[in-house]
């Protein structure tokens, strides 16, 4: 019998913070300028300049602290990291090091190592075909970018899947949302997330050899880049190798892992104090700015929603996407239905139709406005619609918006009234229709139901309530 | 037509504080004073200068400038707009920055226009000048020596009258060394009054801008308008308070420390004419009321050691951003790793190359503890050394040269020896104290200096007792002026 693996994880998160300015200079922050049109001599490294730290940045970087429950150091320094690259226009990174602004803390099963502020290097484009810079025609810098205040949120080794690292990632996000400190973007690099990764037998106590995967720029392209180096690493040790510690780069193209660098190749950055920041002291009065400007996060969100009624599953999935759960309590405020009556049914609306429909974007950006889906769902309580028609409904309020009872009044999809009257006949010519099956369920076979309500879904169009059709044939065929 | 001055007197023997005061009466003007000076710059044979401006300031100087528009020298490393600023490197050859540095500019507020760029040692790295790209300066008192370094070229320019006063850089005695070897005073104030914005790094936490002057009171006059704290240089803290002019004529009840360890007995080296002077001069003080006693600074026999890995660490760091990517030389040679190496090759000249190597030395992974903590750890004992000292003492001084200019090409082939240039200099630059160093006299016909060092901030007590010494010592610069 084969080993078993298990999977030991941690996250790396670059957050760009959404400052005024930028980390060490006045430039102003904005995505998608002009190249090279938000900078200054001190932000390209002209001689003579010197940096000074962003309060807000700092600011931010404590509310980050707050929200992970870490210890804010009362004293922290900035240190310089060093290394040649064209990115980097002092040749050197403003970094912390072994004395940053958070350290420890827990979010949710994941338990935080640090969080320390950095600025963000410029961005490279490359001419040519290997759109790396070795081998590349030539590189053209953006200078933009560059000195973008960065938290970086470092793990602790706590996750042991990629889907976990992909919900954990989710929660995060929706906590620096909600912190709004960043625009947590990651396509267009506001969040980036590396892994450190490794694996051993399930039930040993030694970590394996890890390696460090980068450039994973989307939520699916880390599960899927997670996975694919767990499988490398597995295939690696099963066929009696060894993994090898090294940086490796992922392809979202291509998905495929191509190693950037080996630890025989890792640079040495000569870390030293930055000599031109004094360190970063933090006051009372900051702290108390920091502690006035949190907002609910998602934790707490979920716990007072599932005091609302609302169940564990949905209340977590609601507050861990907040645009979710945001949707869900302007859609509680607008209705007119007691909240008690349809507080699960427009979670389940909002959690699995809505979200089935608009996939991973924001539903408050959609047509569907709150209120509207309110309304649908109180359609569905009352039985004014069928479940399945209402579904419809909502595929056109996605598409055009508009309101729900119009639509239904419009596509004459209101729910025939239950008893004889509208729904007898109907039964009636389904049972002589499906004669096989009328016998087949006198004889006990219950499930050959289906094809007589079938029958009665299609003569209505699906404007029958389900429920009312069975009460009525078991009535008719006494069982 | 002015009363009171004959107009074919040469207008650039007035002191700058003088020329102030003549400007003021109306006796002088300002375009005519700036001109004089221009042209004399511009005649420069020592090679002090590397650019020398071609005309006074559009508009002139305003009236009530304090400084009337007495023209400036300043060291090639402070930024100066649209105007060349290459810290005496290749590397940085025709580099004209968008923008100037905030003391020059607080200066040129004040009524300082700029005069020229003066000439240095690379990057500031240097004790005689000779590390200049642009070639060496030549000292106004004998041209086959050095001036000394780094800032060479402010002090020859003051010391040859081609400027009235000059802003110089002190890392660890790049204003005082020079100060003494051409025969004028050097002041490097308390690290963080003078803001940093603008002055080409070498060593980040020692680099610190002073005034290199015909007399005390010129220091007191520059620096006066210089301190400040500046929100663009988080280290700067202002001064608290003014700095005044000096005009005491006593050392009554000053306590004056002599720290056995830099003044000559021991290895140091010291000259024994620069020792006669600098005796000569502790007896002045004595006949002018101070006391003299022997002090101890126990740890600053190591101050050089640790000062040379400190500073190349710092610089190793701050000379990275000369890579070829976005200004100054840039040497193609097939792809980016080839450009780098090929552009600093280039670029760099021996000296700062040392330094680089060093200073990478001594921050790699293993290394750093070693060398870059141990010696942070003799920097905050050399700091307290200073400080139990000013228990007892209320300046410490010594000579602020072990020798007199030396000729050029003498050290050249010897960093070490060069090196020891900074014995004396470099333990207040570690303290981040100030010290002013005076001209005290003439051993083989060259001027020598003496230091005098006080705690952080004390800048106007060191230059009234500077004063009063150099009130007392009479020193007769003249001799610089002829060459």
């Amino acid at each position: 019998m084969s080993t078993e693996f298990e999977p030991v994880i941690g996250l790396e998160i670059h957050v760009q913070l959404s400052t005024q300015t930028k980390m060490f200079c006045g430039c102003a922050l904005a995505f998608g300028e002009p190249p090279n049109t938000l900078t200054c001599p001190v932000c390209l490294g002209l001689p003579g300049t010197l940096p000074r730290a962003n309060a807000q940045a700092i600011h931010f970087g404590l509310m980050i602290g707050l929200a992970l429950g870490s210890d804010l150091a009362p004293r922290s320094i900035f240190h310089r990291k060093n290394y040649f690259y064209p990115d980097l226009p002092k040749g050197y990174q403003i970094s912390q090091y072994d004395e940053p602004l958070c350290r420890g803390g827990r979010l949710s099963d994941v338990r935080i190592h640090r969080v320390h502020l950095e600025e963000d290097a410029a961005k490279l484009v490359h001419a040519g075909a290997s759109g790396r810079i070795h081998g590349s025609d030539a590189s053209i810098v953006d200078f933009n970018r560059g000195g973008t205040p960065l938290a970086e949120i470092v793990t602790e080794p706590d996750v042991r899947s990629a889907a976990q690292a992909r919900e954990w990632l989710t929660l995060l996000r929706t906590t620096l949302r909600r912190l709004g400190v960043s625009d947590v973007n990651m396509e267009e690099g506001s969040l980036r997330c590396d892994a450190n990764i490794s694996i051993r037998p399930v039930g040993a106590t030694v970590l394996g050899t890890k390696t460090e995967l980068k450039n994973m720029n989307s939520f699916r392209f880390l599960e899927r880049g997670v996975n694919a180096e767990i499988a490398r690493q597995e295939a690696l040790l099963r066929a009696g190798g060894q993994v090898v510690q090294e940086t490796l780069h992922f392809d979202p193209q291509t998905e495929r892992i191509t190693s950037l660098r080996s630890k025989e190749e890792a640079h040495d950055y000569r870390y030293f104090p930055e000599p031109d920041l004094v360190p970063v002291a933090i006051s009372e009065e900051m702290l108390a700015a920091a502690r006035a400007d949190m907002p609910e996060l998602p934790a707490a969100r979920e716990e007072r929603l599932q005091e609302l009624g609302v169940s564990a599953a949905s209340a977590r999935q609601l507050a861990w996407r907040s645009e979710l759960g945001d949707y869900f309590e302007a859609a509680l405020a607008s209705g007119d239905s007691p909240v008690g009556v349809i507080i699960q049914p427009l979670a389940n609306w909002v959690c699995n139709e809505l979200v089935a429909r608009v996939g991973e974007e924001d539903p408050n950006a959609s047509k569907v406005s709150p209120d509207a889906l309110a309304k649908l769902v109180a359609l569905v309580s009352e039985k004014t619609v069928t479940v399945s028609n209402a579904k419809l409904v909502l595929d056109r309020l996605v598409a055009d918006g508009g309101d729900p009872a119009q639509i239904v009044a419009a596509e004459g999809l209101a729910a025939i009234a239950g008893g004889d009257d509208a729904l007898d006949p109907i039964v009636e010519a389904a049972l002589a229709a499906n004669a096989d099956a009328a016998d087949k369920i006198r004889s006990g076979n219950t499930k050959a139901i289906g094809a007589i309500i079938g029958h009665v879904m299609r003569e209505t169009k699906g404007r029958a309530d389900g429920a009312e059709v069975t009460r009525i044939v078991r009535a008719k065929l006494g069982i | 037509m002015t009363a009171g001055r004959n107009p074919s007197a040469d207008v650039t023997l007035l002191t700058a504080a003088a020329a102030v005061g003549s400007i003021a009466r109306g006796e002088l003007s300002a375009a005519e004073l700036f001109e004089a000076y221009r042209a004399a710059a511009a005649a420069d044979e020592l090679n002090a200068y590397l650019w020398v401006a071609g005309d006074a300031p559009a508009g002139g100087t305003p009236a009530d400038a304090p400084l009337a528009g007495v023209p400036l020298a300043v060291k090639d490393l402070f930024c100066t707009e649209g105007v060349p600023s290459q810290a005496g490197s290749k590397i940085l050859e025709g580099y004209r920055p968008p923008y100037t540095a905030s003391v020059v500019a607080r200066l040129a507020a004040a009524g300082a226009p700029l005069l020229g760029k003066t000439n240095q040692d690379e990057f500031a790295m240097g004790s005689s000048n000779e590390n200049s790209a642009y070639g060496p300066v030549l000292n106004p008192w004998d041209r086959t020596r050095v001036p000394g370094g780094s800032s060479g070229g402010s002090a020859a320019a003051v010391a040859a009258g081609s400027a009235p006063w000059a802003l110089g850089t002190d890392t660890g005695g790049s204003i005082r060394q020079p100060a003494a070897l051409c025969g004028i005073v050097g002041l490097k104030p308390t690290y963080g009054t003078v803001s940093r914005y603008g002055m080409i790094a070498f060593a980040s936490s020692l680099d610190q801008a002073g005034p290199l002057t015909r007399d005390v009171t010129d220091a007191a006059l520059l620096l006066k308008h210089m301190v400040g704290q500046d929100a663009r240089d988080s280290t700067s803290i202002g001064f608290p308070g003014e700095i005044a002019l000096p005009r005491g004529d006593s050392l009554a009840g000053i306590r004056l420390g002599v720290p056995q360890e830099l003044s000559g007995e021991g290895d140091v080296g010291i000259d024994a004419g620069v020792l006669d002077a600098f005796n000569a001069t502790l007896k002045l003080a004595e006949q002018l009321g101070a006391s003299v006693h022997t002090c101890h600074l126990p740890h600053a026999p190591h101050a050089l050691s640790a000062y040379y890995v400190l500073a190349p660490a710092e610089a190793s760091s701050n000379l990275a951003r000369y890579d070829g990517v976005r200004y100054g030389l840039r040497v193609e040679n097939g792809g980016l790793h080839g450009m780098y190496t090929k552009t600093r090759t280039q670029g760099f000249g021996q000296e700062v190359k040392r330094r680089i190597m060093l200073g990478t030395y001594s921050l790699s992974s293993g290394y750093y503890d070693a060398y870059y903590g141990r010696a942070q750890r003799v920097r905050t004992k050399i700091a307290d050394d200073f400080r139990a000292a000013f228990d007892e003492f209320d300046f410490v001084v010594t000579p602020t040269s072990p020798s007199v200019a030396f000729e050029l090409g003498a050290k050249t082939a010897d960093p070490l020896s060069m090196y020891l240039n900074d014995y004396c200099t470099v333990p207040m630059s570690l303290a981040g104290i100030p010290a002013i160093s005076i001209p005290n006299g003439l051993s083989e016909g060259l001027p020598t200096g003496f230091q005098l060092a006080g705690p952080a901030f004390s800048e106007n007590r060191v230059l009234e007792a500077a004063f009063a010494l150099e009130q007392a010592i009479g020193f007769d610069a003249s001799a610089g002026r002829s060459a």
